[in-house]
């Protein structure tokens, strides 16, 4: 089941969903390599909470959290291998 | 959008474009391939800097264009806008480069690749440079460059650009842009998706998969972006900061302040007496010399700035401080702009570029000037010795410091207040996308450090010395025509005053008289605030002509003078300690300075901002110290 990008725990691989239904994901992340299927995990939050640091396609970006509303994430345990390669 | 024919590759010189996103050693690439001679200009109508610099050891003429760092080809901010049209041979004078030379680090290849495929759909010559090839092997990973070049159907080499490794390879490619190829047909791309899909398939045919942790990175994160250590190192940093610019900049700022004040002495000493030499001594040599004051401050400033930017610890600052100044309506990267503002606006303002989203840039650039610059520092430290008593507070903390400490914090308060008015009204809107690259660590090079801070500081030399010398030989001018008539029974500085109240000045402070009378300002203030209308502090050296204490540098002399000031009817002392206060006030808040003004009509591309700053900021300044001023009479009873 796919959750909100929000939601999910610090360190915890993922892999980026499709958005919900007459959503989408903004231009400028589509751009920065965020598009459906892309592993990707959160490093960790600002010392107040928000922004977010997070890795993805072997960098790392910081992002608010009200720019992420729209990203949704599977949570993923099942292949080793891709988590390994979100860390 | 297509190349240049090949012919016209035959003769004059080659023109090769250096494209890549931020952070992937590019700027080290381009000083390693031009050596130190790079021609630093600005695009057309843009304040973009443009940066062009000759192949070194060729033996053709080869030129570079450093383009601007961008992660797309149809990016929004100014920089990412001018890439594209220097493509597309959109800018007036820029001719289409004869070969894209794409720079993309192999350690993130996952996301260059997007940046590298579109620069592939120009159809123009390109070749590929992988920077931090050895990163890819220390780190575990493996990446096939000869299957890379074959899927890309152009040149690829893998280089390590501070140690030269795969620059001469490199330079022999440079010098035979006929060879490269242009890659036409790609598999088709509609969006992002399957841009990128495309780029993961790459990457699996390459090998160049996910690379063990930068661990080195991730250590000093742990301590840099730690919740409570995170903050307490931010905090260290910045007092650090303060500290370099306010007492380790002491010794040279008074080396040539002194040598400047000397310099004008010999003037007068060797040459013909005469309004030459005064127009030379006091207008040109005096105004130069309060510009290059501030070059040590300026030096140690962009030393720090540069050097924090590139081991990639601004972004880390940014992170940490990004919530707060969310707050207001600016983000992490407001942060380094309005640092900067401490020694000066004007590279702040400059600064600011390298905010992504418009509006947040031009809440910050407006915000700049209430930052406390260097060039308040001269006036508040004058004020201050000689009304704020020198007793100790707590420990070795003083009542002069701690007046200090307020004034920067009344101005930094004011422009982060000031942020959140603009941002729930003139400049009310959509929150635009925030993003920040967090890159690894990495030691900048000494050479790059220093063509950095040589770079910003001649800017800041010439920016700001052109503008000062115009209106100091302005103001020398107001300040001296028409003279009193020559009166022979006066001393030479009762006469000296005499000049100086029949000035157009003088007139320009007793006309504005009733506003600032209120203020509890008279007409020498009056004239003071006029001329530091140019930069904040020339009022120093203009009450120093008004007291006729001669030597601007003599802070004693003047202090006491002004201390000592009595109107001539009544006797009572005209320099008052609430009016002391309101004059500080007026300084946090007004916009008094030329530079500032010019930069900020550059950088937002209309003279409406300046115009609505300096107003905004003067009824600010008037209206603060209206209330200093009686709140302190009532209070003090003076």
């Amino acid at each position: 089941m796919p959750i909100p990008l929000i939601g999910l725990a610090p360190g915890a691989p993922a892999v980026l969903c499709d958005p919900e239904a007459g959503r989408e994901i903004p231009r400028r992340l589509q751009d920065l390599g965020f598009v459906p299927g892309t592993p990707l995990v959160i490093r960790r939050r600002a010392p107040l909470g928000d922004p977010v640091e997070i890795e993805i396609r072997g960098y790392r970006l910081c992002l608010r959290l009200a720019q992420l509303d729209t990203l949704r994430v599977e949570p993923d345990a099942a292949d080793p291998q891709r988590a390994r390669s979100a860390t | 959008m297509t190349a240049a024919p090949a012919a016209a590759l035959a003769d004059g010189p080659l023109r090769i474009a250096l494209v890549g996103s931020p952070n992937t050693g590019k700027t080290t690439l381009f000083n390693a391939l031009t050596g130190s001679a790079a021609r630093v200009g600005n695009y057309p109508g843009v304040t973009v800097e443009r940066r062009e610099g000759a192949l070194v050891r060729a033996k053709r003429d080869v030129r570079i264009l450093d383009l601007p760092g961008t992660y797309c080809l149809d990016g929004e901010t100014p920089d990412e806008k001018v890439v594209a049209e220097v493509l597309a041979g959109h800018i007036t004078g820029e001719a289409v480069p004869d070969a894209l030379l794409v720079v993309a680090d192999a350690t993130t290849l996952q996301r260059g690749l997007g940046l590298v495929r579109e620069v592939l759909k120009r159809g123009m010559p390109t070749l590929l440079v992988l920077t931090m090839v050895d990163e890819v092997k220390a780190r575990g990973g493996k990446l096939d460059v000869m299957r890379l070049s074959r899927i890309l159907g152009i040149h690829v080499v893998g280089v390590v650009g501070h140690r030269g490794v795969g620059l001469d390879q490199l330079r022999t490619f440079l010098e035979h842009p006929e060879s490269w190829s242009r890659r036409a047909a790609l598999p088709p791309a509609d969006d992002a998706a399957q841009r990128f899909a495309w780029v993961d398939q790459v990457c699996r045919e390459v090998g160049a998969g996910a690379l063990a942790p930068d661990s080195r990175t991730d250590r000093i994160d742990q301590v840099l972006l730690h919740p409570v250590l995170g903050v307490a190192v931010f905090a260290l940093v910045m007092l650090l900061l303060f500290q370099s610019i306010f007492s380790w900049a002491v010794p040279a700022m008074d080396a040539i302040d002194g040598g400047f004040a000397a310099l004008g002495r010999l003037s007068h000493a060797w040459l013909p007496e005469g309004w030459v030499t005064d127009l030379w001594a006091d207008g040109i040599l005096a105004g130069v010399g309060a510009v290059l004051v501030f070059l040590p401050q300026i030096v140690i400033l962009f030393t720090f700035l540069h050097f924090l930017t590139d081991v990639g610890y601004m972004a880390r600052a940014a992170f940490v401080v990004d919530r707060v100044m969310g707050w207001v309506g600016l983000q992490g990267r407001s942060f380094v702009p309005l640092l900067s503002c401490y020694a000066c606006a004007v590279p702040g303002i400059m600064a600011a570029r390298t905010i992504a989203s418009p509006r947040e840039r031009l809440a910050t650039i407006l915000v700049s000037p209430f930052m406390t610059c260097s060039a308040r520092l001269p006036v508040y430290t004058l004020l201050i010795a000689a009304f704020v008593p020198a007793v100790r507070v707590v420990g070795p903390i003083g009542m002069q410091g701690l007046a200090m400490f307020a004034l920067y914090l009344l101005g930094a308060a004011t422009a982060l207040g000031s942020a959140a008015l603009l941002n729930s009204t003139l400049l009310r809107g959509t929150i635009s996308v925030f993003y920040m690259e967090l890159p690894p660590y990495r030691m900048p090079t000494f050479k790059l450090l220093a063509r950095q801070v040589w770079r910003s500081a001649s800017a800041f030399v010439k920016r700001a010395g052109t503008i000062i010398l115009t209106t100091s030989v302005v103001l020398w001018v107001l300040l001296n025509f028409p003279k009193a008539p020559h009166d022979p029974t006066l001393s030479p500085e009762a006469q000296a005053q005499a000049n100086l109240r029949s000035s157009i000045a003088a007139r320009v402070g007793h006309a504005i008289e009733p506003a600032i009378a209120p203020l509890g300002f008279d007409w020498k203030i009056g004239v003071g605030l006029v001329a530091s209308l140019a930069a904040r502090e020339v009022i120093v050296s203009t009450l120093a002509q008004i007291y006729a204490v001669g030597d601007s540098d003599d802070y004693g002399g003047l202090r006491d003078a002004i201390v000592g000031d009595v109107d001539p009817t009544s006797g009572k002392r005209l320099f008052t300690l609430p009016t002391a206060l309101a004059l500080l006030v007026f300084f946090v808040f007004a916009l008094q300075c030329t530079s500032t003004i010019v930069v900020m009509a550059r950088e937002t591309g209309s003279w409406k901002w300046p115009a609505l700053a300096f107003s905004y900021m003067l009824t600010l300044a008037w209206c603060g110290s209206f209330v200093t001023y009686h709140l302190g009479r009532a209070l003090l009873g003076s």
